[in-house]
């Protein structure tokens, strides 16, 4: 063996798979010591807080949902909150029922996406969803199935299912009515069915033994599994207002990256995303939820990251679940939306999308205009986290042969269903070993 | 038969294969425009014996070549198809439903090679003068109602049928 711990590697993805974006990972290692980690990203800066710049407010929804398309909806919900805390504007609680039912819809068809044809292939020993679909018919079925369900959802409440257009500042240009909703229910029962099937099948696959002392970060409301508001919270005894977000969270540029990597202050990395909500709000969620989670054998905390995959199965039970309770008690709001006053004002807002918490402030100048634009998406939170987790998961890896170190590595980045598209504002992987 | 056009509006000639199914129904053929989730087209061809889909393709030939093949014949390679989500696109939706058993017996992919895929810029010249002659070869088909395969002949994987600078 010691023949092997001199010798030095390097391993090298060049473009990772499976993930949104174009990113590389370079992973450098001599013998069984792991000498260096770069979580590259080299997507072009998108500068979409620079363009915000001088467009009205109203403006801000259709603009900002073009920064992803699978997580649209977050990035809307981020944008109108801050804007709404900017300018004072109430929103009828129906609207906001009606938001977290379009949060429902974005988050199935998410997580039914990264579960199934990006996740499980790692896990299933296959290359891609492709391969694993002559095996396993049924299950890719289901996961066509179960995201159809929840692009239906967006494509109701926002007039398409990419990139929608009906969110306004102060609720929907557009509201459903019970007739249009009710249709949903029949799927929606399917859906939370396929869905406890689904953390069933994630929980019997097989994990590395592999468990950090992490801090996760999560919205937290008193009465709800979080989408749109609450205190951000952590294991570690962050309490905050979202407000106070800048204080405590920093951006740093660091130069093999074009996304900036986000710490908390004092101690640096931090994890969110399913696995982080998970273990914040266990409580908050349904007994049915709660109930599936036991099953699985997912306890709080859980620490180990590849288990994020049974959090986030656990996660599309609650979609379902809650999105049947949204449609069978739905009553129209009286206005789609409450009527804005225009004046100057700051504002911010964190939101809960599929990857994460997301960080929207947004300074308006009296005609309305936007002055200032900050955007922090679940990825560029992640980064650090993510190159942290391969210094610790890798040399453990030390003496398998590299196609099978990159294997993993990969994998265990999945983990956080990276979305390099968003945070840059994708992945190649390389591995030295000298 | 159903006539499917995918592509983003928004893209510069990714806009090909919507251009296409706007041209069909001028020309009073039923053709769908498809710019959502890929994978979402598996349940839109499902009921159809038959499908025609168009798309942008970037292959490295010269811009506004158009290929076709018939998918059911022949696995997709992944690459030449430029726009996805999260690595899911028309490649993907062809091979997943290969693998379930839900490919129509027939889809004729033609392919329009792209050169600009800028955000809100124009279609290359090529390019609509491709968009023009996949409508007119489609209509043709349509028209004379005999199967597809019977009124052209399609081409192997990726074998240019006409160049785009040639005119």
């Amino acid at each position: 063996m010691s023949s092997t711990a001199a010798k030095s590697r390097t391993i090298k993805v060049d473009c990772l798979a499976r993930v949104e974006g174009e990113g590389a990972l370079f992973v450098k290692m001599k013998g069984d010591r792991i000498t260096d980690v770069k979580l590259k990203i080299f997507e072009p800066p998108r500068l979409f807080e620079a363009f915000l710049r001088g467009r009205h407010f109203s403006e801000v929804p259709d603009i900002v949902a073009r920064i992803c398309g699978i997580c649209p909806i977050a990035y809307q919900m981020s944008a109108v909150h801050a804007i709404e805390r900017a300018l004072g504007v109430k929103v009828d609680p129906a609207v906001r029922l009606l938001r977290r039912l379009f949060y429902c819809g974005e988050w199935i068809e998410s997580h039914a996406l990264h579960i199934f044809m990006l996740h499980a292939p790692d896990f299933l020993g296959y290359p891609d969803a492709i391969q694993m679909a002559r095996d396993y018919r049924a299950v890719v079925e289901q996961a066509l199935r179960l995201k159809k369900i929840g692009n239906r959802i967006v494509t109701l409440m926002g007039g398409r299912e990419i990139h929608p257009v009906s969110v306004a500042v102060g609720g929907f240009y557009r509201v459903p009515a019970r007739s249009e909703l009710n249709p949903l229910l029949e799927d929606l029962k399917w859906a939370l069915d396929a869905s406890l099937q689904s953390v069933k099948l994630v929980a019997g696959f097989e994990f590395p033994d592999f468990e950090q002392p992490y801090e996760f970060v999560s919205l937290s409301h008193p009465d709800e599994y979080p989408f749109n508001e609450g205190r951000l919270i952590s294991n570690k005894g962050l309490d905050i207002d979202v407000a106070e977000y800048e204080e405590h969270f920093v951006e740093q540029h660091v130069k093999h990256s074009n996304a900036l990597q986000s710490v908390l202050r004092p101690r640096g990395s931090y994890m969110v995303g399913p696995l982080a909500r998970f273990n914040l709000n266990f409580a908050r969620l349904p007994e049915v939820a709660q109930q599936a989670a036991r099953e699985a054998g997912l306890s709080v905390p859980s620490n180990n990251p590849f288990r994020s995959i049974i959090a986030r199965a656990v996660e599309m039970v609650f979609a379902c679940w809650e999105a049947i309770r949204i449609v069978e008690a739905y009553e129209p709001p009286a206005t789609p939306r409450a009527a804005v006053s225009v004046h100057a004002g700051v504002g911010c807002a964190a939101t809960e999308a599929p990857r994460g918490t997301l960080y929207h402030r947004y300074r308006i100048d009296d005609q309305g205009l936007v002055q200032f634009a900050k955007i922090v998406p679940p990825t560029s939170q992640n980064q650090k986290r993510m190159e942290e987790d391969l210094w610790q998961f890798v040399p453990r890896l030390a003496n398998r042969p590299t196609d099978e170190v990159t294997w993993k590595c990969e994998q265990a980045l999945r983990n956080y269903d990276p979305c390099i598209s968003c945070a840059t504002h994708f992945l190649r992987l390389h591995l030295e070993r000298e | 038969m159903l006539i499917i056009g995918v592509g983003n509006p928004d893209r510069s000639d990714d806009a090909a294969g919507l251009l296409v199914a706007r041209r069909l129904r001028e020309l009073g053929i039923d053709a769908q425009e498809h710019t959502g989730d890929p994978l979402a087209l598996i349940d839109a061809w499902d009921e159809a014996g038959e499908a025609i889909l168009i798309d942008t393709v970037v292959t490295g030939a010269s811009p506004g070549t158009i290929t076709k093949w018939d998918a059911a014949d022949t696995p997709l390679l992944p690459d030449p198809f430029c726009c996805s989500t999260h690595g899911f696109g028309v490649a993907e939706a062809v091979e997943i439903a290969r693998r379930l058993g839900r490919l129509p017996a027939r889809l004729l992919i033609y392919g329009i090679e792209g050169a600009s895929f800028e955000i809100g810029g124009a279609l290359s010249v090529e390019v609509v003068a491709a968009v023009e002659r996949v409508a007119e070869e489609i209509a043709k088909i349509d028209l004379v109602g005999q199967p597809f395969w019977a009124a052209s002949q399609p081409s192997g994987w990726l074998e240019p049928l006409e160049s785009g600078s040639a005119s």
